[in-house]
């Protein structure tokens, strides 16, 4: 279940196609990474530690805790990169 | 006209308000933002995709921030700008600078640091949980992506914004479950007095305070945060007041204790730090001219001391004088002289910000063990107690070396406050007596390659490898 809720009444924007844990999603034009898996998710990832779900903290690019994980290699913090057509993610370890 | 290379880290009021000073003197300074558009976080501007009302984003300060915003987009020309660009290490006279995955040097002559600041935290159970987040945090989610944190959100914690946030929800068609300041009622009446040098600014405060009360939001002061309940998610927050518990079901936390200035690259820099008593934090020292210890390194907003949007502007334009006439330009004293007594208000205003908002005085004493202290490598106050029991530590450092606090990527901006209040409760010493941890590059995590790219490596001639 989704994490953030949008805002009502705003301007309609370009839909952007990703994929997210191997389902086909959508989003937003203008979202960050976070704000698209966090609409429809409740998890960015998990601690490499316990397993733990987390779902990044301050937003702005302080606390390193939003990094997500995409199936083609790189990490992203979340929070501050902008959500781009055609990108992979995953939440969970394949 | 100088040749002098001018660089600005940091596009909020501070930086900006430098810049059109420079410029003004002929100067075309170099601004560094990490940012994509400028503004800062109090002023940050949403994507270009998703552009609303400034009225909206900014309520009460939007005169304030189409001010400072269309000045600088009016002083674009005549700015080299940066945006998306991180300052990863600061040495001598040379920034290391990353755009695009690539990084590159950066030489200047004078250096205006204008950083800012992010939420000061003072963690409590359950803070990991999805859905909880820093006040700030709550905040950027509405103002840059249009989002609530959760339709039900309970705001806490202390500190001005607050009340700012929680009244933004509650406008914004959120249900605010509830405000749990952990700062006594009592402490607003005592600061009064010097809140009063700033009255608009107080009035704000009163005047969220009344509309949240108004709307039916529960408002409750000298709280003890206990614990965020949920499995995967936030469900429900546990607190208590005068000695009865409670407990507030919600989709979403907010809560952040005040401000903390981001001075990584101030101490990269080479500058000297003095423990503030009033933040209850080392920052860098500075004169009221905002030049630091190290000749052609400045400081300005709130990344120098935590004095908010107003005084940043002040102190960015004052800063940039104080750099124009190190390189022996004519700098207007009158201006200097009228922007440092405009500083001076900010500051007696600050104080009586610190009493209003106290950090709830017990806090350490009453963490428990299995509190995570660090978000990153998951340590706990009760493994941080130990190790300052066991091998009698009394000093951050060596603390990180010993336990790994502040050693994750976050390089220690979450967890610092909470650990040095943990050191020094364990060890019975005063905060400013365990130090401050020691600020190593890169700021924030770089990509390995870059590393690999960035390093000076001659191949090794055929004759040397080993195979």
């Amino acid at each position: 279940m989704a994490l953030l809720q949008r805002l009502k009444n705003l301007a309609p924007r370009a839909t952007v196609h990703f994929e997210l844990d191997g389902a086909a999603c959508s989003a937003q034009q203008g979202d960050t990474v976070l704000t698209a898996i966090l609409t429809q998710a409740d998890r960015l990832r998990e601690t490499e530690f316990g397993a733990q779900p987390r779902a990044g903290f301050c937003l702005i690019g302080a606390c390193q805790d939003c990094w997500v994980q995409s199936v083609d290699g790189p990490r992203f913090r979340a929070c501050s990169t902008g959500l781009e057509d055609g990108m992979r993610l995953c939440t969970r370890p394949a | 006209m100088t040749s002098a290379t001018v660089v600005i880290v940091g596009a909020g009021p501070a930086g900006m308000r430098a810049a059109e000073q420079l410029v003004a003197a002929g100067v075309r300074p170099i601004v560094i933002d990490e940012a994509p558009r400028f503004g800062g976080q109090i002023y940050r501007q949403p994507p270009m995709a998703l552009q609303r009302e400034r009225r909206d984003l900014y309520g009460f300060e939007a005169g304030k921030a189409a001010a400072v915003l269309d000045r600088f987009t009016a002083l674009l020309p005549h700015i080299d700008y940066r945006p998306d660009t991180l300052v990863w290490q600061a040495e001598g006279k040379t920034l290391q600078l990353l755009r695009d995955g690539r990084s590159e040097p950066q030489a200047f002559d004078a250096l205006i640091l204008a950083t800012g600041a992010t939420d000061r935290v003072l963690p409590f159970p359950g803070w990991t949980l999805p859905g909880v987040y820093t006040l700030g945090a709550a905040q950027v989610a509405l103002k840059y992506q249009a989002c609530l944190i959760g339709p039900r959100v309970v705001f806490a914690g202390t500190g001005p914004l607050l009340y700012l946030v929680a009244w933004q929800y509650a406008s914004h068609g959120g249900q605010v479950a509830a405000v749990l300041d952990s700062a006594a009622f009592g402490a607003k009446l005592a600061a009064l007095p010097k809140m009063l040098a700033r009255p608009s600014v107080a009035a704000k405060g009163a005047y969220f305070l009344a509309r949240l009360r108004l709307a039916g939001v529960p408002v409750h002061h000298g709280v003890q945060l206990l614990k965020a309940e949920g499995e995967s998610r936030v469900t429900g927050l546990t607190w208590q007041a005068g000695g009865v518990q409670h407990r507030t079901a919600c989709d979403a936390v907010g809560f952040g204790h005040g401000l903390r200035s981001e001075t990584q690259l101030a101490d990269m820099a080479g500058c000297a730090f003095d423990y503030n008593p009033l933040e209850q934090a080392w920052l860098p020292r500075r004169s009221a001219a905002g030049r630091s210890s190290v000749r052609g390194v400045y400081l300005a907003g709130d990344g120098a001391a935590i004095l908010g949007a107003d005084a940043a502007e002040l102190s960015g334009a004052r800063a940039a004088l104080a750099a124009l006439q190190d390189v022996a330009l004519p700098v207007s004293q009158a201006t200097a002289a009228q922007l440092e007594s405009a500083s001076r208000r900010q500051l007696r205003f600050r104080e009586g910000l610190e009493t209003a908002f106290a950090l709830p005085p017990r806090w350490a004493a009453e963490a428990p063990d299995e509190l995570i202290v660090c978000r990153c490598e998951e340590v706990t106050a009760g493994e941080l107690r130990l190790c300052a029991k066991a091998t009698g530590t009394r000093e951050m450092n060596r603390l990180k070396a010993l336990t790994r606090i502040g050693m994750g990527r976050c390089q220690g901006r979450i967890c610092a406050p909470a650990a040095a209040r943990l050191l020094a409760d364990a060890v019975g010493c005063e905060l400013k007596d365990v130090g401050r941890l020691r600020s190593q590059a890169p700021v924030k995590p770089l990509p390995i390659r870059l590393m690999r790219d960035t390093v000076d490596s001659e191949p090794v001639p055929l004759d040397e490898r080993d195979d």
